[in-house]
């Protein structure tokens, strides 16, 4: 059977990255400016990070669950990345250290939820505020800086350098993208994370390890937080106390606005993808139109709120 | 005598799909009608027109004489129509009688609740229904045949003139039914117009005055039951003669393929037995008594306390369903709903959640040409009706749904099934197909396991029939020996040795 291509089904199935076009068609016209290329990469190197963020978020919302503890982990993952650059330890063990440190903050949390039966939100937003504290204990509240060693300069590449004129981190992004989309779509745990969200219950009693999935979901997404606090820390050149506060906040909307359902089971990882752009597209037009940043927030929250209404209006007329 | 509701050559469309063509429905004052039909028939639409869920296209309802058109279930309730639907419609954190009240609870003048008067009246109702039960209990500690009666006290408490019950005794025992049945004898006696839908011709017989069949959007047949027998009935409902509804097939004696020594679990006392490969194992008892557990149990849902479980000749530890499907057990779960299939998700993916072991290697990547072609013949063997590969599970019928739900526990490709109320909520013919699949899984050499509250079913297709009660087995018997009356018997045998914690 030959299915004729329809377009009205595209549009509902699509509603994210319309209205990522929409958005994107609309500031043009406003300035002419915005499609050039310096400021679309610019607008992906600004975006990295929260897409990052918000994949690994996307793993854990699709198993139902919510992860509020990523602000903390990048700010702590940052803080010790930067004291081991610091003390010359070679890039690629300061790196994988520090991603390994991520995972293992998260697979706490996804312990907790997991084999103690506390709920997500409670869980991390009690990782959110310990590991806050580790950081002020480990920072004593300063900023940390990445020191004088010549391993510094090649970790500052891994925020503003660029490879063929696209900037590393937009290129790391894209690497994570891939392998979250090829996770998701073509893995056991990936069917496995979607069963879970699904319907807990019947993912159990076919035979899934739920709990293990579970702790892997929270792991994914603090190894993802930390590799952004690595961005992050690199492009600043110094870890800071508060980095990365709200971070999570920013995620979950773009995990939202990417058509992703927050009673689990059903989202897409290139919806996440959409919602993280049309966040960085947002803020990136709010500035160049000059809106004052107190207005900008009012703004944003407006267009979140707008897309998930019509997103969740579509799913339900479509039915 | 005038009719209470009568319904005149209504239509109804969903798009381009009928679904109702020129129904004529009466319902009339003091009688029970039974309303009839396979899934998808239409009665669950001709109950929303009634009760004001849906609006007609064409046609008139009157109802006590005036033409009526509710436009929300409000209306109709307040109007005087109460139905009781199959899948429970009680908030769990709320108590008993909250649940009774919910939306019109007695207030005061100022909007204080009267909770002395909820009280009062939720103990009137469900001693009604001979139901010694606290209206301040939380609804969600009682058991789903409790739950199932507080429904019908809410029901009642309206003091409706028509109430609809749709499979009211799906989730009661025989002893509740009875309660049941006697409360509608009351009813009728009253001059209230009942409507009676249910899968379980033998109910349609037993209580009810009328019958009216729908078939395809059809009203094929409305008149007194008595003026009509069981498979004019049931050819009313499929449009073709069913010549037999329990196919069966003798089993080849072959080698014990489960043994089950002193098995202690949660609401299993003691239970041992054996099972070969190639047979069908039914199990018999009232509901509570301790089947669905053994089958978990069993299968590795439930810890086992003690005992053994050995699958040919091998003793098994299984701890986890993971175990025991790894072990070589299907699972068919008795609720669909929540525990056997993701309602939002797509066929393919519901189906190859058990055995997707099956289609992926060390490094977890799933080979989805091999699953997809599985998926597909399953699909095409099962005849399961579908607009695609990845159509969402909750659009199929019942028995489609079930079909899903069984091909899933055989992806894995166990050795034993473990069937728990395989046709609950399936229709007659839909049904027919489900035993053949379970002849034909039992002549490659299957060792089946089947729980059924349906005795006919349970009588028609088991080589051997074993009775449990209160956690104990209290019978068994080969398929030449065993009659619906002894069954019974063992079924409230095991009730006086104490219960179950």
């Amino acid at each position: 059977m030959k299915r004729s291509f329809d377009l009205k089904a595209f549009a509902l199935e699509n509603i994210p990255l319309i209205g990522l076009i929409v958005l994107m068609a609309a500031v043009s016209l406003y300035s002419p400016n915005f499609l050039s290329v310096d400021n679309l990469l610019n607008i992906l190197r600004q975006t990295s990070i929260n897409a990052i963020i918000a994949m690994g978020m996307t793993f854990v919302i699709l198993t139902a669950g919510i992860d509020l503890s990523v602000g903390s982990i990048l700010a702590f993952a940052g803080a010790v990345c930067a004291s081991m650059i610091a003390a010359d330890t070679p890039l690629m063990v300061a790196l994988l250290t520090t991603l390994v440190i991520g995972g293992a903050l998260g697979a706490a949390s996804g312990t907790i939820v997991a084999y103690f039966g506390v709920q997500a939100f409670i869980a991390t937003l009690v990782g959110m505020t310990m590991v806050r504290g580790l950081v002020l204990v480990y920072t004593d509240g300063r900023p940390i800086s990445t020191g004088n060693f010549d391993v510094a300069n090649s970790f500052y590449e891994v925020g503003g350098g660029y490879v063929a004129g696209i900037p590393i981190p937009v290129i790391i992004a894209g690497f994570v993208f891939l392998i979250c989309w090829y996770v998701l779509n073509n893995t056991r745990i990936g069917r496995y994370v979607y069963a879970i969200g699904g319907n807990e219950q019947v993912a159990q009693l076919a035979g899934v390890n739920v709990a293990r999935v579970k702790v892997i979901v929270y792991a994914i997404s603090g190894a993802l937080a930390a590799l952004a606090g690595i961005i992050l820390t690199a492009r600043l050149e110094s870890a800071q106390p508060t980095a990365g506060l709200a971070y999570e906040l920013d995620a979950i909307a773009a995990v939202v606005l990417g058509g992703t359902s927050l009673a689990g089971g059903r989202g897409r990882i290139t919806g996440t993808l959409i919602g993280a752009l049309i966040i960085g597209v947002l803020n990136n037009a709010l500035n160049i139109m000059d809106v004052s940043s107190y207005y900008q927030m009012i703004a944003k929250g407006a267009v979140i709120l707008l897309a998930v209404v019509l997103d969740g209006r579509s799913k339900t007329t479509s039915k | 005598m005038t009719a209470l509701l009568e319904l005149h050559a209504v239509d109804k469309a969903f798009g381009a799909v009928r679904v109702l063509r020129g129904v004529d429905f009466t319902v009339e004052p003091g009688r029970v009608v039974a309303l009839a039909g396979e899934n998808g028939a239409g009665k669950s639409t001709l109950m929303k027109i009634i009760t004001g869920i849906y609006r007609r296209d064409a046609g008139s309802m009157l109802y006590r004489g005036q033409d009526m058109q509710f436009t929300t279930a409000r209306q109709s309730m307040d109007a005087g129509i109460a139905m009781i639907h199959q899948e429970l419609n009680l908030l769990p954190a709320l108590s008993v009688g909250e649940n009774i009240f919910l939306g019109r609870e007695p207030v005061d003048r100022t909007g204080r609740i009267q909770w002395s008067e909820i009280d009062r009246e939720a103990r009137y109702w469900l001693a009604q229904l001979k139901q010694d039960i606290d209206p301040r209990t939380e609804t969600g500690r009682l058991s789903i045949a409790q739950q199932q009666m507080v429904e019908i006290a809410r029901a009642l408490s309206m003091n409706a003139e028509v109430i609809i019950m749709d499979e009211p005794t799906d989730s009661l025992t025989d002893v509740e039914t009875k309660i049941l049945f006697d409360v509608v004898g009351q009813l009728k006696a009253d001059g209230k117009g009942l409507v009676f839908i249910s899968h379980r011709l033998g109910e349609i017989f037993q209580m009810c005055d009328d019958v009216a069949i729908l078939r395809d959007g059809n009203m094929v047949h409305q008149g007194p039951v008595a003026e009509i027998d069981e498979d004019t009935l049931i050819r009313h409902m499929v449009g073709r003669e069913l010549s037999d509804q329990y196919p069966f097939v003798p089993a080849k004696p072959s080698d014990v393929r489960l043994k089950v020594e002193n098995l202690v679990a949660k609401g299993v006392r003691k239970m041992s037995f054996e099972a070969r490969a190639g047979e069908v194992v039914g199990f018999a008892g009232l509901v509570g008594a301790g089947r669905t557990e053994l089958g978990k149990a069993i299968y590795g849902a439930n810890p086992v306390r003690s005992g053994r479980v050995e699958i040919d000749g091998v003793e098994m530890q299984l701890r986890s369903p993971r175990d025991g499907v790894l072990a070589g057990i299907g699972y068919v779960t008795e609720d669909r709903k929540l525990e056997g299939l993701i309602q939002s998700h797509g066929l393919r993916r519901n189906m190859s959640l058990t055995g997707l072991f099956r289609f992926t290697g060390r490094s977890g990547h799933i080979d989805k040409r091999a699953e997809r072609e599985e998926i597909t013949e399953y699909i095409n063997a099962f005849s399961i009706k579908t607009h695609g590969i990845d159509a969402i599970v909750s659009q199929l019928s019942g028995g489609n749904q079930q079909k899903v739900s069984i091909a899933k526990s055989l992806v894995p490709q166990p050795r034993i099934l473990i069937l728990d109320e395989p046709t609950r909520g399936v229709d007659v013919g839909a049904k027919r197909e489900i035993y053949t699949l379970i002849n034909e899984l039992k002549a490659q050499g299957l060792c089946i396991l089947l729980m059924s509250s349906d005795m006919p079913e349970l009588l028609g297709i088991s080589d051997r029939i074993l009775v449990m009660s209160n956690g104990l087995l209290t019978g068994s018997f080969d398929r030449d020996e065993a009659d619906q009356e002894t069954i019974m018997r063992c079924t409230v045998a095991g009730l006086t040795e104490g219960t179950v914690e």
